[in-house]
């Protein structure tokens, strides 16, 4: 990709997200569900449900109350959570990190356990034990993300119970952290005692979210190692007396690593989706769980800043495993 | 702030390919029993707001529990909804009803040490009264006004008779907080590092996650049993069921019957169940066909609620007749709707309709989030097709529930749950089925002439036999088809004794070791 074409993208970044800021207004406000409606006392008169209706700006007419939030929105001001009473901004900031942070332990875990697998298959091609390999791969993709999370919950959390399997951090803990990345800043200032308790919780949720992952990394970079290792390239250095092992590492992988970059890339974006019922299901303090909650109290701002914030996190891997691709490739570097 | 070294690397890195195995070394794991003189509770909803006065969490009810371990209520309530001194020591009308009269009382102190004061009570009623402060329930508090303070004892004038002003103060937004802390740190910093004047105050808040208490030492009702409560937000049920069996928490409830009557049968586990103030109804909504009273009786009279309760809810329910409990103040015993299939056939014969010839209409519910209420309604429409009535079944989110029915929009039938913490008849048939209210549904007018002027009587007993008749009314006529209530499964470790309320809430300062 060419500096012409990064500036492409970057001008079309905020269309992109003007568009999805009237999709997601507008849905709203069409789909059933008033959250007035949700939060009139008993007793209260129309007048009292008005009176309400004002105090969140829902009485205007649908355009006024879209430019009024733009606006804001255009000036950092996400609005006011209608459920929780703190500006959205700050509770996105004080939450996103946490599935930030999830995220990339899932996508280690994903990238690891695959390139691991797919090298397995490669070596163990022909064999009947590629079979075991490919089977292997075909349940993990099956199992869809929060389903591993109820069975990993069972498994390490009740019948072997060698996890915990709620939260972030153990309650009993004080972190005490600068930021709200806790696991890097604890990492990076040497608490390993808080680090090990992050990593503690964060291993099932992020295996749920790595496994079915890692099956696509596993089964993408394996159909790519098998159509590299039948190239002249690797024809030629196995000629030479190069080991296969040798040849697979050094020179299979690397080509073989472009498509599933691209590829796997693309459901890093999904694993994000995948967070918020695996951070129910593990009670983990992320957006993930909070946007279920905004979801449930019909919370507009809430709502709405969590969408623009997926939405900017989608454009932001979507651009970031272009540029990446591009490093890879140097058909694409060079034009 | 220390660098990261290659030896921190390394013994990370260690650390963490032990991890699995290190934390299944006995007492080293989440698997196993809370610390001493800790108790961890496996919460079902997330507190979104500390602030218990205003907003939408202040009227949720249930996050009162967490609310009353850090906050005092003007007015105590026992576990079956009676009412007793809490920071008032007194209550009560003058003799013509023009004013009240309350007493604070003298040893209770704040968390930061400081005394709460009548200052404290006048500040709060007046905040939960300003209709710009944001109190759902301002509605009542502004009925009294123009407070005076004397010594330890306040008056107020009463600018409109409210009859359950003081059962109110026990219940949702009825709190007391500190003028003085609120005013030097504002409503923000309130959010942030809340004091509250209960048995316990907040010590850790990790949003979404879990909050940790820590014993109030200067509670005026005695310091609780345990030093330490962490309530850990798990909504869901099956993550709390897990949650239970791994050992991480010591208590949870709203938990699926199943899992109850399984998880109380294993060792290190008790199980206790109480009917709560909380039933399960179904809304008739006056529009055809449910003007015809002889499709709205006979809809009821083919209701087994018995059998729903015994089949459905493992016999975890109440049967009930009235939208008045056990319990609450109007209930009365004598009221019952039989199970009746022939008189439900021949009711719906006067009207022309049968099996063969069924009345049709809709029923809303939602599904799943009340235990079975999908069931139980494809249930009852089996019930209702023996008789001659076939209703569609259409399911609804809960939140498109209070849409409808503020729009009085709901299907001649919706299915819905209705709590009533202070057993009062005004907060169950009042709000349920008076015409003006947005939560009701039968906008008749035979009702609102019923049910208008008890709203305002003084005389409490003329009240309560007042909303007596007008739920034998409502019983004679159809007008709501009440199903049963509802009854909390709470598990706990064997080893804890627990204080179950009507009202529902799982109050940590009335948990001890056993």
């Amino acid at each position: 990709m060419r500096w012409g074409e990064i500036i492409r993208r970057l001008v079309l970044v905020p269309p992109t997200l003007f568009g999805v800021a009237v999709i997601v207004f507008v849905l709203l406000r069409v789909v059933p569900g008033d959250p007035i409606a949700m939060m009139i006392p008993p007793g209260a008169s129309e007048a009292d449900i008005a009176r309400l209706r004002a105090l969140y700006g829902l009485d205007q007419p649908i355009l006024q109350q879209f430019s009024t939030w733009l606006g804001q929105v255009a000036s950092g001001d996400f609005g006011k959570s209608i459920s929780v009473h703190q500006g959205v901004l700050e509770l996105l900031l004080e939450r996103l990190p946490a599935t930030i942070e999830l995220a990339l332990l899932a996508t280690l875990i994903a990238v690891v356990l695959g390139v691991l697998t797919a090298l397995a298959g490669i070596l163990l091609r022909g064999r009947r034990a590629e079979w075991a390999v490919d089977g292997g791969i075909g349940v993990l993709l099956a199992i869809p993300d929060f389903l591993w999370a109820l069975i990993l919950l069972l498994v390490f959390g009740v019948l072997l119970p060698w996890l915990p399997i709620s939260g972030r951090v153990d309650p009993q803990i004080d972190v005490h952290l600068h930021s709200n990345f806790y696991l890097l800043e604890s990492l990076l200032t040497g608490r390993f005692a808080i680090a090990f308790a992050l990593l503690h919780h964060m291993i099932l949720p992020a295996l749920a979210l790595a496994l079915p992952f890692a099956a696509l990394v596993a089964r993408i970079l394996k159909a790519s190692l098998t159509e590299a290792e039948d190239q002249d390239y690797a024809q030629i250095a196995r000629a030479r007396g190069y080991s296969r092992p040798d040849i697979l590492l050094h020179e299979v992988l690397p080509n073989a690593l472009i498509p599933t970059v691209a590829l796997g890339g693309v459901q890093v974006t999904l694993l994000l989706g995948g967070t918020v019922l695996v951070e129910r299901i593990f009670s983990y303090e992320g957006i993930g769980n909070m946007a279920i909650d905004a979801v449930i109290n019909r919370d507009f701002p809430l709502i709405q800043g969590l969408v623009l914030t997926f939405a900017v996190l989608f454009i932001a891997l979507n651009l970031a495993i272009d540029l990446i691709v591009t490093v890879l490739d140097p058909r694409l570097r060079h034009g | 702030m220390s660098s990261l070294s290659r030896r921190s690397i390394l013994q990370l890195a260690g650390g963490a390919a032990a991890l699995p195995f290190a934390s299944a070394l006995p007492g080293t794991g989440a698997a196993h029993a809370a610390a001493s003189g800790t108790l961890t509770i496996a919460y079902n909803v997330n507190l979104p707001s500390f602030d218990p006065t205003i907003g939408v969490s202040a009227v949720n009810p249930t996050i009162q529990s967490i609310y009353q371990s850090v906050f005092d209520p003007y007015i105590g309530q026992a576990a079956d909804l009676s009412f007793k001194p809490g920071l008032l020591t007194k209550w009560g009308w003058n003799e013509d009803r023009s004013k009240i009269i309350l007493e604070l009382r003298k040893d209770a102190t704040w968390h930061d040490g400081s005394p709460v004061t009548p200052e404290d009570v006048v500040w709060s009623l007046t905040r939960a009264a300003d209709l710009k402060g944001g109190n759902p329930i301002q509605f009542v508090w502004s009925k009294v006004g123009n407070y005076k303070i004397d010594g330890n004892t306040i008056t107020g004038d009463v600018l409109e008779f409210e009859p359950t002003l003081f059962k109110w103060m026990a219940f949702l937004t009825g709190y007391i907080l500190p003028k003085a802390y609120y005013e030097k740190v504002g409503a923000e910093g309130f959010e942030k590092a809340p004091i509250g004047s209960g048995p316990y105050k907040v010590d850790a808040f990790e949003r979404n996650a879990f909050l940790r208490l820590k014993a109030h030492p200067g509670y005026w009702g005695g310091k609780p049993a345990f030093e330490t409560v962490v309530f850990k937000f798990i909504t869901d049920p099956t993550s709390r069921v897990a949650e239970m069996e791994s050992g991480g928490s010591d208590l949870t409830f709203e938990i699926p019957y199943e899992e109850f009557d399984r998880l109380k049968a294993k060792p290190g586990l008790a199980g206790q169940t109480k009917p709560v103030s909380d039933i399960a109804m179904i809304f008739i909504t006056d529009i055809d066909p449910m003007l015809d009273r002889n499709v709205r009786l006979a809809a009821h009279h083919a209701i087994d609620k018995k059998a729903i309760v015994d089949r459905l809810l493992k016999g975890y329910g109440v049967p009930i007749s009235t939208l008045e409990a056990p319990g609450y103040a109007a209930f009365d015993p004598s009221i019952k709707v039989s199970y009746d299939p022939e008189l439900a056939k021949s009711l719906l014969a006067k009207s022309g309709y049968s099996p063969e010839k069924p009345v049709k209409f809709t029923i809303q519910t939602t599904r799943g989030f009340k235990p079975k209420d999908y069931e139980m309604i494809q249930a009852i429409v089996g019930m209702w097709r023996k008789v001659g009535i076939d209703a569609n079944i259409e399911i609804y989110e809960i939140a498109k529930h209070f849409e409808l029915r503020a729009r009085h929009a709901l299907a001649p039938a919706a299915f819905y749950n209705w709590g009533n913490a202070i057993g009062d008849p005004s907060t169950s048939t009042g709000f349920a089925m008076f015409g003006p209210s947005p939560h009701c549904a039968w906008k008749g007018k035979d009702l609102v002439e019923r049910i208008g002027p008890l709203w305002g009587e003084k005389d409490e007993a003329k009240r309560i036999a007042g909303y007596k008749a007008v739920d034998k009314y409502i019983t004679e006529e159809g007008e709501v088809i009440p199903l049963f209530q509802y009854v909390q499964p709470i598990i706990h470790k064997k080893g804890l004794k627990v204080v179950s309320q009507s009202n529902g809430m799982i109050l940590p300062q009335l948990i001890t070791p056993a």
